[in-house]
C-alpha cells in the first residue's frame, strides 16, 4: 500500500504494528487465563490447590485425572454424550439436506408458507421452549412413547431445535449450485431424486461438513435438554455430569478442575481439527449483508 | 426460480413409468415430511400447548382444570422479580452492544489486515465459543472464588494492595461478573462475523481513500464501518436474541442469585417450571419470552430491511 503522506516507512508500519500486537496479546492472555488456571488445577493435589492455587504445578500430579478416568461413570457419560451427538448430528444433517433441497430447487404451492413456518423456529430457541417441550414429552409418555429419561427424547428435541437454523444455512449453499447443472442433469434424464442424490449431495459435501461440525458442538455442549429430560444418572451426558459433579465436590477444587479439564479436552481437540468447517458454517448463515 | 415450460414438457416425456409431475410431487412430500413432523411436534405444537396451559393454575398433577384466564400474565407482569429479570436482560443487552460488539469490531479489523500470525489469533479468540457453557461457568467460578488464597482474580487484587471483591455474592457486582463471562465466551463469535464481513470489502476502496489523504481512522470510520453495516445488523440481532435467552451460564454460576440480583427471564421461567412446578405460571413466562423474541425479530427486520438469516440459535 502506497501512501503519499511522507512519514518514514518504519513508523508507518512498525508503530501501529506494535500496538496491534500488544492489544492482541493482552486479549490472548485474557482468553487463556481461565483455561490455563483450570489445566494447572487439574494436575494438582487438593493440598497443592490450597497452598499454591494458581502456580505452575511442579511436578504435575496426575492422581485426580487417573481417579476420574478410572471411574466407570465418567466413561458412561462419555458414551451417552457420543450417542446423543452422533445421532443428533446424523439425523439433523439428513433431514436438513432433504428439506433444503426442496426449498432451494423445487417449486410447489404453499412453499413460502412452509418455509415461513420453519423460520418460526429461529424465534423460539430451546432455552425459551424448554418448559413447553417438556409438556409434549410428558404427553407422549402418556401415549406410551418413552421420551422422558431416555436418550431418544434428548436426540429428538435437539434435532427439532437444530432444524430451522441449519435449513436456512444449507438452503443458501444449495441455491449457490448453478441452475445450469440441474437443467443439464434433467436433459440427461435425471429425476429430481437422481439429481439430489448423485449430483447435488457430492457437490455440497463441504457444506454438509460445516453444519455437521456446528451441530456436533451444540449437541455435545448442550446441558439444558439433558437436564430436563434425563433423570437416572446412568443416562447422564458429560455436561450434565459435570454440573452434578461440581455440585457434589464443590469444596474440592482440584478434582472439579480435573473433571472439567477432562470434559473440555475432547471439544478443544475437535475444534483444532474442524475449525475450518465450524467457521464456514457459522459465517455462511449469518453474513448475508 | 423460473422453469421453461417447453423444456419441462420434454423432460416429462422422457421419464418412464409415473409421470414426472407425480414423481416430483412424491419427492417433495417424502423430503419434507419427516422434518416437518418432528418440527411441528416439538417446536410448533408446544407453543400452542403452553399458550393453553398459561391460562390455568396448574401444578402439573393430573389434568389442568382450574382456568384462571389471564391471571398468570397479570401476576408475572406485576412481580418485582420478573421485572428485575427483564431489567437485567436489558442491562446485558446494553452492555453487549456497548462493549462486546465494538471490541469485536476493533479486534477483527486488526486481525483481518495482513498481520502475520492472524490465523493463530483468530483460532485463540474463537476457542471459548466452542467450550461448553457449563465448563466455562465452572472455570470462571474458580477464578471468582472470593478467597484470595484460592480465587485468581482476588489474588491479584490482594497482590496489588486492593480489597477483595465477592464477585458472585455481591448484589451490585454479580451481574457484571456474569457479563464478563458472557463477553469472554461470545465476543469471538461476533469477531468471526466481522472478519467475514471485512473479507467481503474490496481492499481497493480503502486504498483509494488512503490515496485521497484519509488517515486510517477516517478510512475506518467513513469507509469500512458503513460497508460493514450488514454484518453489524446481524451481529446486533444475534446478540440481543442471545441475551434474551441466556440461561446456562447464569444458572450454573449463581442460580439467579444472590436475592435475584442476577435473575434473567430464562432462570425465572426455569425456577417456576422445574423447581416449583407451577406449570401454568411457567408457561405464561415462556409465552411472554416467545412474544418478546417474535416482536423483536419482526420489528428489527422491518427497521433494518434485513432477511432473517440466523445460525446457531
Amino acid at each position: 500500500m502506497q501512501s503519499i503522506i511522507p512519514t518514514p516507512r518504519w513508523m508507518r508500519k512498525t508503530v501501529p504494528r506494535f500496538f496491534q500486537y500488544l492489544l492482541l496479546t493482552i486479549t490472548t492472555i485474557l482468553i487463556f487465563v481461565p483455561i490455563v488456571i483450570l489445566l494447572f488445577g487439574s494436575v494438582k493435589t487438593t493440598g497443592q490447590m490450597y497452598s499454591h492455587p494458581y502456580s505452575i504445578p511442579n511436578p504435575p500430579n496426575w492422581d485426580n485425572i487417573i481417579k476420574i478416568l478410572s471411574t466407570p461413570s465418567f466413561w458412561g457419560m462419555m458414551k451417552n454424550s457420543l450417542i446423543v451427538m452422533v445421532s443428533t448430528t446424523g439425523l439433523t444433517v439428513f433431514l436438513c439436506a432433504l428439506v433444503s433441497f426442496v426449498f432451494a430447487r423445487l417449486e410447489f404451492r404453499g412453499k413460502n408458507w412452509i418455509f415461513n413456518l420453519f423460520t418460526v423456529g429461529l424465534m423460539f430457541p430451546i432455552n425459551v421452549a424448554i418448559l413447553p417441550v417438556y409438556f409434549i414429552l410428558r404427553q407422549l409418555e402418556q401415549f406410551g412413547i418413552n421420551m422422558i429419561d431416555s436418550l431418544m427424547g434428548v436426540i429428538l428435541v435437539q434435532t427439532a431445535f437444530q432444524l430451522s437454523g441449519n435449513i436456512m444455512i444449507l438452503r443458501g449453499f444449495f441455491t449457490a449450485v448453478p441452475k445450469e447443472l440441474q437443467d443439464a442433469a434433467y436433459i440427461d434424464g435425471c429425476t429430481n431424486f437422481d439429481f439430489f442424490w448423485r449430483i447435488l449431495l457430492p457437490l455440497v459435501k463441504p457444506s454438509l461438513a460445516a453444519i455437521a461440525a456446528l451441530i456436533m458442538i451444540a449437541s455435545w455442549n448442550d446441558l439444558l435438554v439433558p437436564l430436563v429430560v434425563l433423570n437416572s444418572d446412568k443416562l447422564w451426558t458429560l455436561p450434565l455430569g459435570t454440573m452434578q459433579f461440581q455440585g457434589q465436590y464443590s469444596q474440592d477444587l482440584a478434582i472439579v478442575s480435573a473433571f472439567v479439564a477432562l470434559s473440555s479436552i475432547p471439544t478443544i481437540i475437535f475444534y483444532f481439527f474442524a475449525e475450518k468447517q465450524i467457521v464456514a458454517g457459522l459465517t455462511a448463515g449469518a453474513v448475508k449483508g | 426460480m423460473q422453469s421453461n415450460p417447453a423444456q419441462e414438457k420434454n423432460f416429462y416425456q422422457k421419464a418412464s413409468g409415473l409421470s414426472r409431475k407425480t414423481k416430483d410431487r412424491m419427492v417433495i412430500i417424502l423430503f419434507l415430511f419427516p422434518a416437518l413432523i418432528i418440527f411441528l411436534l416439538f417446536v410448533i405444537y408446544p407453543i400452542f400447548r403452553s399458550a393453553y396451559y398459561s391460562t390455568f393454575d396448574w401444578k402439573g398433577l393430573g389434568e389442568a382444570t382450574n382456568n384462571i384466564g389471564l391471571e398468570n400474565y397479570r401476576k408475572i407482569l406485576i412481580d418485582t422479580v420478573f421485572q428485575k429479570s427483564v431489567v437485567n436482560v436489558v442491562i446485558i443487552i446494553v452492555l453487549s452492544l456497548a462493549i462486546q460488539l465494538p471490541a469485536a469490531i476493533i479486534l477483527s479489523t486488526m486481525v483481518a489486515r495482513d498481520l502475520p500470525g492472524r490465523a493463530l489469533f483468530r483460532t485463540i479468540f474463537f476457542l471459548p465459543y466452542v467450550l461448553s457453557e457449563v465448563n466455562a461457568a465452572i472455570m470462571w467460578m474458580l477464578l471468582y472464588n472470593p478467597d484470595p488464597e484460592r480465587g485468581f482474580i482476588n489474588g491479584i487484587l490482594v497482590a496489588l494492595g486492593l480489597n477483595t471483591v465477592n464477585w458472585l455474592a455481591d448484589m451490585n457486582i454479580v451481574l457484571f461478573a456474569v457479563f464478563v463471562v458472557l463477553t469472554w465466551k461470545y465476543f469471538g463469535f461476533h469477531m468471526l462475523l466481522y472478519l467475514t464481513g471485512l473479507q467481503n470489502i474490496p481492499t481497493e476502496i480503502e486504498e483509494a481513500a488512503r490515496m485521497d489523504g484519509a488517515n486510517s481512522f477516517q478510512s475506518f470510520w467513513y469507509i469500512t464501518l458503513p460497508l460493514l453495516s450488514g454484518t453489524i445488523k446481524t451481529s446486533v440481532q444475534m446478540s440481543v436474541l442471545g441475551s434474551i435467552q441466556q440461561f446456562i451460564l447464569v444458572w450454573v454460576m449463581t442460580k439467579g442469585g444472590p436475592v435475584n440480583a442476577s435473575e434473567v427471564m430464562a432462570t425465572y421461567m426455569y425456577r417456576f417450571g422445574f423447581v416449583r412446578f407451577q406449570f401454568g405460571y411457567g408457561s405464561a413466562v415462556a409465552i411472554i419470552m416467545f412474544l418478546i423474541c417474535v416482536i423483536f425479530s419482526l420489528l428489527y427486520r422491518r427497521l433494518t430491511n434485513k432477511p432473517d438469516y440466523l445460525t446457531g440459535l
